[in-house]
């Protein structure tokens, strides 16, 4: 049993400037005490590692060696969540003892900067609940479902590994170093740490990397609900609904946000059945089935107005619902897995694997797949969330390891999760609702005939079952539904339907599923443009100080309707693309997302040298290296393959060959103006992969001269800058991890006897 | 009450704060406790000021969601 540290020590550990305050118990389980905790192997915690090192060692097993006919869907919930906890355990251990070496005598910004608003300890459980919403969107739920192409393996073991080593690394990492500056962005240690160059290349990049996210998340609304009268009415539905919750919340009643959120839940389910009786009508469907070019725009003047509305009229209510959803859903699909264990017949490597012309994506397996799931194994963005807003709340620094690490392995079990509700579907029914229509031909009979002259082992589909599926789940048709969330959609409705409610509820589930992606996508859309605006403004208020002035309407007008534009362009391209949109702009989203990744990888990178951690130097480079050599290549072969469906830059010289030689019809473009459009198209995406990837090399390279010369220091005995915050002392304990330790448990009832009055000071205000 | 009952009774209430949290609903007895423990000299906001003044503030200061 652990012992309380005895006077001398703890003074001695408490000199300098953190010196505890006396009247108070201890702010920090003692060091030595923590250790021999960690370090003490009881039997009992010997056999329970075991058990879950053999588990997912057989989860593994049946997943990667055993060849039969179908698995079973429980052997992936068992290998991840056996591999997270392993990964958390012991990795994330490693990098809280070489790299990270949190204090937790040391104060956090949510209680040194302490203003009740912004900067407000939270307790640890709740946070984790809140960061995991900020980061979990519908990007787990559509990269591994379009990586599903090459065989459940291969995206299998790189969310799975590459979460542990990689995508939980940089999330943990990045938090831990922007509580430590009082929780400032990104972008902001970028330029600290990297000098103006690196800093201002970061900056583009991130806004550039932006608009991109955000154009090919609003294609896969658009795509979800092109021709779908009952999908535009329920999801359209939710705009009314938000705005009601937000007149209800600022006039009606303030601050009762459960409540709200309650009566909004019960809305949109209405919304949803109400979906499937209007879709039924025959004005509900003469007025409803739109096409996608006019959902594009829709979509577009939508961003626009959301973005410039008050956030407490639009954008916090629909929050509210997302969040509501996120974890809902997210529950009852874990449930749903567990309950149902579909078998899954889908081969652990197709026959995509090893070719570069698959139709949902081209390319090769190295290094496509990697970036086509990203989020759920490695998600640049979330670098953005986990600066700035998520630090402010820190309770205490030892946290942050559950919250960031663990909070990731949260994200990445979602994208398992999104991979099984995909893969458990007839693996020629994945085919014709993934192919672009150039291919499928866009009808039951064309779309079953050319799917089974793909030579696909074990699949043979026929109309009849393609057009029975699309009855079902409400829709008039499935085929060349690209963009994944379709694909989610009948997956889970095909999962769920087994669950409750059979084939009668299978419609109501695929509807629900659009729904809640749609929700996801249109908070990152008016988010993401709303933080995009302020960058914007930010930066060209360094050359006309005007626009730094937030409220300036005409600025704040100006700027967003630049970025609308900006991803509204890239949206529309998409919609009209002869090529099939998906399959040419989803490289491209995952490519800028890796790269953001190997920014904020880099902006580590350089803050772990200054710190003098040489020796470990590897846990932060092994990942950036390999996020680095990943895109890199992924974009060099964008612009420089001579494969026409790998490089934009091929494509278009063959376009442009074509209309130079006067041809009227090339490849799917069956028309003069589709291939003026895929010459224009090839030329945008190409400058744009070309753009990305110049900025991130700025951007590491300057890591690497940060890097060096603090080692140069660093031998030469010279102190490195380091910006961190002062160090002020803590006067509040929380325990670390979700379970407190035994000997946190002891210190924790040391506080509970504490007088009220001594318990709950906060540090250095107003007294 | 049955000791069953009140236990289930008791982690739906544990659960609901918890959503709650992850919401932000207990946001303005967060400032209050605040306000409170720091001692300022004038009032606090009000329910409804509080809630208005959150808002707005998010208005120039916009918080990320992810993909």
């Amino acid at each position: 049993m652990a012992s309380r540290p005895d006077e001398p020590v703890r003074a001695a550990k408490g000199s300098g400037p953190l010196t505890a305050d006396p009247k108070l118990p201890p702010t920090a389980v003692d060091e030595a005490v923590r250790e021999a905790e960690d370090k003490k192997w009881t039997p009992a915690k010997i056999a329970l590692w075991a058990a879950i090192a053999l588990l997912g060692g057989v989860a593994w097993f049946m997943l990667a060696i055993v060849r039969g006919e179908t698995v079973n869907a429980i052997w992936f919930v068992f290998a991840s969540v056996c591999t997270y906890l392993i990964g958390y355990r012991f990795y994330s251990k490693v990098i809280e003892r070489l790299i990270t070496k949190p204090d937790d005598r040391r104060a956090t910004p949510a209680e040194y900067k302490a203003d009740g608003k912004d900067y407000v300890r939270t307790d640890r459980n709740v946070l984790f609940g809140h960061h995991f919403a900020a980061i979990a969107g519908a990007g787990p739920l559509v990269g591994p479902i379009i990586a599903a192409q090459m065989g459940y393996l291969p995206g299998t073991i790189w969310i799975i590994i590459g979460v542990v080593l990689a995508g939980a690394v940089q999330d943990y990492l990045v938090m831990f170093f922007s509580m430590r500056r009082g929780g400032r962005s990104l972008g902001q240690m970028a330029r600290e740490e990297l000098g103006v160059i690196g800093g201002t290349a970061a900056l583009i990049a991130t806004l550039l990397i932006m608009v991109i996210i955000v154009a090919i998340l609003a294609l896969v609304v658009v795509n979800a609900l092109g021709e779908s009268p009952w999908g535009v009415f329920s999801v359209g539905m939710t705009i009314p609904i938000a705005l009601f919750m937000g007149v209800y919340l600022r006039y009606i009643r303030p601050g009762k946000i459960m409540e709200v959120s309650l009566i909004g839940f019960v809305l949109l389910m209405a919304a949803i059945i109400g979906g499937g009786l209007v879709a039924e009508t025959e004005w509900g469907s003469a007025f409803f089935t739109l096409d996608k070019v006019t959902i594009a725009w829709g979509l577009i003047v939508y961003g626009f107005i959301a973005a410039i509305l008050p956030v407490w009229l639009l954008l916090a209510p629909r929050d509210y619902l997302s969040t509501f959803m996120k974890i809902g859903v997210i529950v009852m699909l874990a449930l749903a897995i567990i309950v149902v264990r579909p078998e899954i017949t889908v081969p652990a490597f197709s026959e995509f694997a090893s070719r570069d012309n698959g139709p949902v994506f081209p390319g090769a397996l190295f290094p496509f797949l990697f970036v086509t799931i990203a989020c759920g194994a490695l998600s640049g963005f979330h670098a953005l969330i986990s600066s700035g807003t998520t630090p402010k709340l820190i309770e205490k620094e030892r946290q942050t390891r559950f919250i960031g690490y663990g909070g990731m392995l949260m994200e990445s079990f979602v994208a398992i999760m999104a991979l099984v509700a995909a893969i458990s579907i007839d693996r020629g029914l994945y085919f014709a609702m993934n192919s672009p229509a150039a291919l499928t031909g866009g009808t039951v009979e064309t779309a079953a005939a050319w799917v089974n002259s793909l030579g696909l082992a074990g699949v043979n589909v026929n109309p009849a079952m393609l057009a029975e599926t699309a009855a079902n789940v409400g829709e008039q048709s499935i085929v060349s539904r690209t963009g994944g969330a379709p694909t989610l959609a009948v997956g889970l409705a095909h999962i769920m339907q087994q669950f409750i409610g059979g084939t009668a509820l299978m419609a109501f589930w695929y509807h629900f599923a659009i729904m809640f992606e749609a929700l996801f996508i249109l908070t990152a859309v008016d988010a993401g443009t709303r933080v995009a605006r302020f960058m914007l403004q930010d930066s060209i208020g360094n050359f006309i100080p005007k626009f730094k002035e937030h409220s300036w309407r005409p600025g704040a007008w100006l700027c967003t309707a630049v970025m609308v534009a900006a991803w509204g362009a890239v949206l529309l391209m998409g919609v009209t693309d002869p090529l099939g949109g998906i399959n040419t702009l989803f490289p491209l989203f995952g490519i800028a997302n890796q790269l953001l990744a190997a920014i904020a990888l880099s902006v580590c990178l350089a803050i772990v040298a200054k710190r003098g951690s040489f020796k470990y130097l590897w846990i932060v480079a092994v990942p950036l290296a390999f996020a680095a050599v990943v895109t890199i290549t992924a974009s060099y072969q964008k612009i420089f393959s001579s494969t026409p469906a790998v490089g934009y830059f091929a494509n278009n010289a063959a376009f442009s060959k074509a209309l130079a030689d006067g041809k009227t019809e090339f490849g799917t473009a069956k028309s003069v103006a589709a291939m003026e459009a895929v010459v224009r198209n090839t030329a945008i995406q190409g400058w744009l992969s070309v753009i990305f990837v110049v900025l991130s090399i700025i951007v590491i390279a300057m890591a690497l001269v940060a890097t060096i010369k603090a080692f140069r220091n660093h031998s030469a005995g010279l102190p490195n800058v380091d910006n961190e915050d002062e160090a002020r002392p803590s006067k509040v304990f929380a325990p670390a991890g979700l379970i407190p330790t035994p000997a946190e448990r002891e210190l924790q009832a040391e506080w509970n006897k504490l007088p009220a009055e001594l318990r709950f000071e906060r540090a250095g205000h107003h007294k | 009450m049955s000791p069953g009952l009140a236990a289930v009774a008791t982690g739906f209430r544990g659960f609901a704060r918890f959503l709650g949290g992850v919401l932000g609903a207990d946001a303005y007895a967060k400032y209050l406790e605040h306000h409170h423990a720091a001692g300022h000299g004038e009032p606090p906001l009000t329910e409804r000021e509080f809630w208005r003044d959150r808002t707005d503030r998010q208005d120039s200061n916009p918080q990320g969601r992810c993909c």
